[in-house]
C-alpha cells in the first residue's frame, strides 16, 4: 500500500472488529452502522489481500447470509458460494459468476494493530 | 400421451397378461400401434403381469407389488384396456370373438399369450390336499398357507424351476428335499460331474437330494402328512408336496378352436409368430417354432417383438432363441452354453476343469480342431460365462490354448477386451442389444452409459451385461477420441474414490495439506502470489467428508470448519430466510415424556416453529445463529445430542413399535432401531443415510425406501438395501435374510464402509448401486462372502468411527473458541434487522 492512498484513508477508515473475531479461510458478519447495512468479512490469511467486504445480503435468496457461504476460487479468482443456492461472487469485485448483472457491493479492508478497518 | 385411438380402429385382443404377453404390449406401445389398434389384455390371475424368474423371492419379503413389471397405470396411461382375473373360455373363429367370463368380444387380430402350466407326472394320490404347484403368486400362496403346520417338504423335479422351488420352501424354513427321477440334478444343463458337484453344494445348504428315484405313489403318512412310495419301495414322508417337474403349453384354447398343434402340444407359428389362421398370433411357451418350445423367458421377448412387428407391417423374424442360461440357484452357479454336452457335433471335444476343494466345475466343447466353442458348462462360479458365451455367440477364434479360458486365472487368463467383439456381438440378451447398437447409438450423439443405456434398455432387464457394457461404451468412447473427464472439480483431477484412497495412504489430514500436494496447480496458485489454491464449495465438502470417514476428528476443529457447508458449520438446517433449523437425536423415534416436554418448551422459549419430521424426531425452525448455543445448551443439560440433520451422515433410524407393543411383531423393531441409531450416529458419508426396522413383514417402518432397512423375521432379521424415497423412489433390495444381532451388525459395518469408500460425491446409495459393475451380486462378494479380503479392514474402520463418536454440539460449547462463531454480528449483539415472523396456525413462520 502506498503512502499517497495511506494518508488519503485516514479520514475515511473506521474500526469494524478485531482481527481475532475473523475466521480464518471463512467468513463473519458485522454490522456497519454507518451505512445501516451487514457485511461479509472473508478472512484469507497468506493472500493480499488477505481481507475482503461484500455485503451479507444475498440478492438471489434474499436472506442476509453470504458470510456464512464457503470461500475458494474460480479460475484464480478468490470467490464465495451463497449458501442458498450456490451462486459464487467474486471478492475482488462483487460480480456474480453465474449471472454478471447481479453483483455484491464491495468495501476496502485492512488490518492494523490488530484491528479491521473498513473504508466508507 | 394418451392419443385417443380412431373409432373403428381394428381390435387387436392378447389372451395373456404374463411376462411375454406383457413385453408384447410394451413393444406394441414403443412402436405405437396402441394408437392403431384398441387394445384389450386379458389376464386370468388376479395379478397384473409381475416378475416371475423371481418368484422365489416372494417368500423373503418381496411383495406382489415389487415384483410388478409396470405401474398400475401404465395400461391405462397407453388407452389399452386390461382385465385381469378374466378367463378366456373360448375362440370363436368363425365369429372372430373371444368369449370370457364377462362376455363375448369381437377381434380383428388375436394374439396368444397363455404360456404354460406346470406338468404334474400321473402318479396315484398326486390330488391329494398339499399337493401343490409352483407357477404364480397365488400358488405360492397355497403353498404358504400349506406350510403353515408343515416341518418338511418335498420338491418333485430337480431341474431348473424346481430347485427354484426348493429355494422357496427353504424361504419357509421348511425342512427341504428334491426327488429327481433322473440320476442327477439340473440334466439338461449340467454333466454327471457337474451335476455331482452342484448335488454336494446343494447338499451342504441342508437340502436332501434324492436323485434316479421315481415315485410310484403318495399316500397318508405315518408321521408327516404325506408319504412318497419309490420303485425300490423306499419312503420319504414329508408335510407338503411341490411339483416342478418341467412345464406344457396351455394351448387348450387354440386346440378347441381347432389351430394346428404340435405333436406334444404347443401352437405351431411360423418365423412371423403367425399361427395356421393369419389372424391369430402366439408367443412364448404356448407357441412351437419348429418342434421346439422355448421355455425361458428371453426367446419369449424376441418372439414378443417379432409378433409386434408382425403386428405392425413390419417384417422382423423369429430365428430360433439360444438356450445358454446363466442361473443362481440356492446361491449356487450354474451356467450352461451352447451345446453344453458336447452331443449336437461329431468330433467335438472338450476341457474340463474340477476343483473339488472350492467347489468349481468348468468344462469347454470345442470344434475337432479346436478353433471354436460349441458349448460350456459351469458350476459353482459363473464369472467366465459373460467370456464364453462372446466366443460362442459370436464364432470367435479360440485362443490357441482354449484351456486358458477355464484355468484359474492366477496366471492372468485371456480376457476377451470389447475391441474383439463384431459389431454383431449381443451384448444385452434381455433387450438384444447390439455392440452395433451402441455404436450407432453413440454416433448419434450420446455421451455416456446412462444415455446408452436410456437410447437402447441395454442392461435394464436382468443386469448380467452391466460390465460388459460398461467397458464396450468405455472402449467406444475412446475411441471416438471422447475423454471422459472424472475430475472432482478444477482442483483436483481426481475422483472422490482417488482422493479417499490417497487420504488414506497417504495418511492425510488436512485439506491444506491434501491441496497442496494433490492439486491440479500445487506450485503455482492465485494471481502472482505463491500462494496455495484455495479450493471451491466442491472439493472442499467432498474432501471434509473423507476426511471425517477416515479420522473422524471434530468437523468444528478449526483446520476442517472452512470446508464445511454452512449446515454443517453452523450444526443446523439454513432456511430460505437464514434462519435455522434445530434437530435432536431422538434414537428410533423412542422419547421420553421429560424429554419432549424439553423440545416444547425450548420451542416456547426461543419462538420456534416446531414440525414432526418423516424420520420421527422433532424439527425447531427459526432460530437466528447467536441463538443456537443458548438452545443447545438446554438440550444438551436435557440429555439430547446433536442430530446431524445438517450433515451428509447417518440420519434416522425409523422404526414401528414392534414386538413390544404390536400383535403382529415378531422382534423389537425399536430396540434394534435405537441399537443402530447409536452405532451409526455421526458417520459422514458422500450422502445422507437413512436408515429403518420393521418388527415384521408387514412393514410398518417402510424400511424398503431406505439406504439400510432391516425387517424382522421369524429367525432373526432381513436386510434391505440401497432404498430410497424421494425423487427417485426406488425399493431396497433383499441382501441377506434370518440374520442374528451380530450378523446384521457386520453386514451393515461392510455395506456402509464399501459405499463410503467407493461412492461419488452426493451419490445416494441407490444410485451408487445402479452404477455398480457387477451389481447386487457384487456387493454380496465383497460383502457376504468378503471376496476382496477386505470385511475385517472395513470393520476395523466402522469401529474406529464409532468409538471416536463425540456429540459435537457438547465439544462446541466446551469451547469458547469455537463458540465465537455463533454471533449473528461480531460487532453487535442484537439480531438481523432484517428477519420478520408472522402468525400461522398458532406459530411463527417467515414473513
Amino acid at each position: 500500500m502506498n503512502t499517497a492512498t495511506a494518508l488519503k484513508s485516514e479520514v475515511t477508515w473506521q474500526t469494524l472488529c478485531s482481527k481475532a473475531d475473523l475466521v480464518a479461510h471463512s467468513g463473519v458478519a458485522a454490522w456497519l452502522a454507518s451505512a445501516d447495512t451487514q457485511v461479509a468479512l472473508l478472512y484469507l490469511p497468506g493472500l493480499a489481500p488477505e481481507v475482503y467486504a461484500v455485503d451479507n445480503h444475498d440478492p438471489f435468496s434474499n436472506a442476509n447470509v453470504i458470510a456464512r457461504g464457503i470461500v475458494g476460487d474460480i479460475k484464480d479468482e478468490p470467490v464465495i458460494a451463497s449458501p442458498i443456492y450456490k451462486q459464487h461472487f467474486r471478492l475482488s469485485d462483487g460480480v456474480c459468476v453465474e449471472d454478471e448483472n447481479v453483483r455484491l457491493r464491495t468495501w476496502e479492508v485492512k488490518i492494523e494493530d490488530e484491528q479491521v478497518m473498513i473504508k466508507t | 400421451m394418451n392419443m385417443p385411438t380412431p373409432p373403428n380402429a381394428p381390435r387387436l385382443i392378447v389372451i395373456g397378461n404374463g411376462m411375454v404377453g406383457h413385453h408384447l404390449i410394451e413393444q406394441l406401445v414403443e412402436l405405437g400401434a396402441h394408437r392403431q389398434y384398441a387394445i384389450i389384455v386379458f389376464g386370468e390371475e388376479r395379478h397384473p403381469a409381475y416378475d416371475r424368474v423371481h418368484l422365489s423371492e416372494y417368500f423373503s419379503g418381496r411383495d406382489a407389488q415389487s415384483l410388478a413389471l409396470s405401474s398400475t397405470d401404465y395400461y391405462a396411461e397407453h388407452g389399452i384396456e386390461l382385465r385381469i382375473h378374466d378367463s378366456v373360455t373360448a375362440i370363436d373363429r368363425d365369429a372372430n370373438e373371444v368369449v370370457t367370463e364377462s362376455g363375448r368380444h369381437p377381434y380383428d387380430r388375436l394374439v396368444l399369450a397363455t404360456g404354460s402350466y406346470p406338468f404334474v407326472p400321473p402318479i396315484p394320490g398326486n390330488d391329494r390336499e398339499k399337493c401343490l404347484v409352483y407357477r404364480t403368486l397365488d400358488d405360492l400362496d397355497a403353498i404358504r398357507e400349506a406350510a403353515e403346520d408343515a416341518t418338511t417338504g418335498v420338491v418333485v423335479g430337480g431341474g431348473l424351476l424346481g430347485l427354484e422351488a426348493a429355494n422357496a420352501l427353504r424361504g419357509l424354513n421348511l425342512d427341504t428335499a428334491v426327488v429327481e427321477f433322473a440320476p442327477r440334478l439340473m440334466p439338461m444343463q449340467v454333466d454327471a460331474e457337474g451335476g455331482a458337484l452342484l448335488r454336494e453344494k446343494i447338499e451342504a445348504l441342508g437340502v436332501q437330494v434324492l436323485t434316479g428315484r421315481a415315485t410310484q405313489h403318495i399316500e397318508a403318512g405315518e408321521t408327516s402328512f404325506h408319504r412318497m412310495v419309490f420303485q425300490d419301495d423306499k419312503m420319504l414322508e414329508t408335510d407338503l408336496i411341490v411339483f416342478s417337474a418341467g412345464i406344457r403349453p396351455r394351448d387348450q384354447l387354440a386346440r378347441d378352436c381347432a389351430l394346428e398343434i404340435g405333436e406334444r402340444g404347443g401352437v405351431v407359428i411360423d418365423d412371423h409368430c403367425l399361427t395356421s389362421d393369419p389372424a391369430i398370433l402366439a408367443v412364448g411357451e404356448v407357441a412351437l417354432w419348429q418342434e421346439s418350445i422355448f421355455g425361458l423367458v428371453a426367446p419369449g421377448y424376441q418372439m414378443a417383438k417379432v409378433a409386434a412387428a408382425t403386428l405392425t407391417e413390419g417384417d422382423a423374424t423369429f430365428t430360433g432363441a439360444d438356450m445358454s442360461t446363466k442361473l443362481k440357484l440356492l446361491g449356487v452357479d450354474v451356467g450352461a452354453i451352447g451345446d453344453a454336452h458336447g452331443e449336437r457335433t461329431p468330433g467335438a471335444r472338450t476341457f474340463r476343469y474340477l476343483d473339488e476343494i472350492k467347489q468349481e466345475y468348468r468344462k469347454l466343447v470345442v470344434s475337432s480342431d479346436a478353433k471354436k466353442l460349441l458349448g460350456a458348462m459351469l458350476v459353482g462360479d459363473n464369472a467366465t460365462y459373460d467370456t464364453l458365451m462372446q466366443y460362442y455367440a459370436n464364432g470367435l477364434e479360440l485362443p490357441e490354448d482354449p484351456a486358458s479360458l477355464i484355468l484359474p486365472s492366477s496366471d492372468g487368463a485371456p480376457t476377451l477386451g470389447p475391441d474383439a467383439l463384431p459389431e454383431t456381438a449381443t451384448i444385452c440378451s434381455c433387450h438384444n442389444v447390439t455392440k452395433g447398437d451402441i455404436c450407432a447409438t453413440l454416433d448419434d450423439g450420446a455421451l455416456d452409459l446412462a444415455s446408452v443405456k436410456g437410447e437402447t434398455k441395454a442392461s435394464t432387464g436382468c443386469g448380467g451385461c452391466a460390465a460388459l457394457l460398461k467397458s464396450v461404451v468405455d472402449h467406444e468412447l475412446e475411441a471416438r477420441g471422447v475423454e471422459v473427464d472424472q475430475s472432482l472439480c478444477e482442483h483436483f483431477a481426481h475422483t472422490r474414490q482417488e482422493l479417499y484412497s490417497i487420504v488414506r495412504v497417504e495418511g492425510i489430514k488436512t485439506f491444506s495439506e491434501l491441496i497442496e500436494k494433490h492439486g491440479t496447480s500445487s506450485g503455482h496458485g492465485l494471481g502472482s502470489s505463491s500462494a496455495p489454491q484455495l479450493g471451491c464449495d466442491i472439493c472442499k465438502p467432498a474432501v471434509a467428508s473423507i476426511l471425517a470417514a477416515c479420522f473422524n476428528e471434530p468437523i468444528t476443529n478449526a483446520a476442517h470448519v472452512p470446508l464445511q457447508d454452512t449446515n454443517d458449520t453452523f450444526m443446523a438446517n439454513m432456511q430460505k430466510n437464514g434462519t435455522y433449523s434445530v434437530v435432536p437425536r431422538i434414537p428410533g423415534g423412542e422419547v421420553t415424556p421429560e424429554k419432549l416436554i424439553v423440545l416444547g418448551e425450548v420451542g416456547k422459549k426461543y419462538g420456534l416453529y416446531t414440525k414432526i419430521t418423516g424420520g420421527q424426531r422433532v424439527d425447531l425452525f427459526g432460530a437466528q445463529l447467536h441463538q443456537l448455543p443458548d438452545i443447545w445448551g438446554e438440550l444438551i443439560e436435557a440429555g439430547f445430542e446433536t442430530g446431524h440433520a445438517y450433515g451428509k451422515a447417518t440420519r434416522t433410524v425409523k422404526s414401528c413399535v414392534g414386538s413390544t407393543w404390536c400383535r403382529y411383531g415378531v422382534q423389537d423393531s425399536v430396540g434394534m432401531a435405537i441399537h443402530l441409531e447409536e452405532r451409526y450416529k455421526g458417520l459422514r458419508s458422500p450422502h445422507k443415510l437413512k436408515f429403518a426396522v420393521s418388527g415384521c413383514t408387514r412393514e410398518c417402518a417402510e424400511a424398503q425406501s431406505k439406504d439400510v432397512g432391516v425387517i424382522a423375521t421369524e429367525n432373526g432379521w432381513n436386510l434391505y438395501i440401497c432404498g430410497n424415497g424421494g425423487m427417485r423412489p426406488r425399493h431396497g433390495e433383499l441382501f441377506a435374510t434370518d440374520l442374528d444381532d451380530e450378523q446384521l451388525i457386520r453386514t451393515i459395518d461392510r455395506f456402509l464402509m464399501f459405499y463410503i469408500r467407493t461412492a461419488d460425491r452426493l451419490q445416494r446409495t441407490s444410485v451408487w448401486r445402479e452404477n455398480l459393475e457387477g451389481g447386487l451380486d457384487y456387493l454380496k462378494d465383497v460383502v457376504l462372502d468378503d471376496s476382496l479380503g477386505l470385511g475385517d479392514e472395513l470393520e476395523a474402520q466402522m469401529q474406529h468411527i464409532i468409538d471416536t463418536y463425540e456429540c459435537e454440539w457438547a465439544n462446541t460449547l466446551s469451547d469458547p473458541e469455537k463458540l465465537k462463531r455463533f454471533r449473528t454480528f461480531v460487532n453487535d449483539d442484537g439480531p438481523d434487522p432484517d428477519i420478520i415472523a408472522t402468525e400461522e396456525r398458532g406459530q411463527l413462520r417467515p414473513a
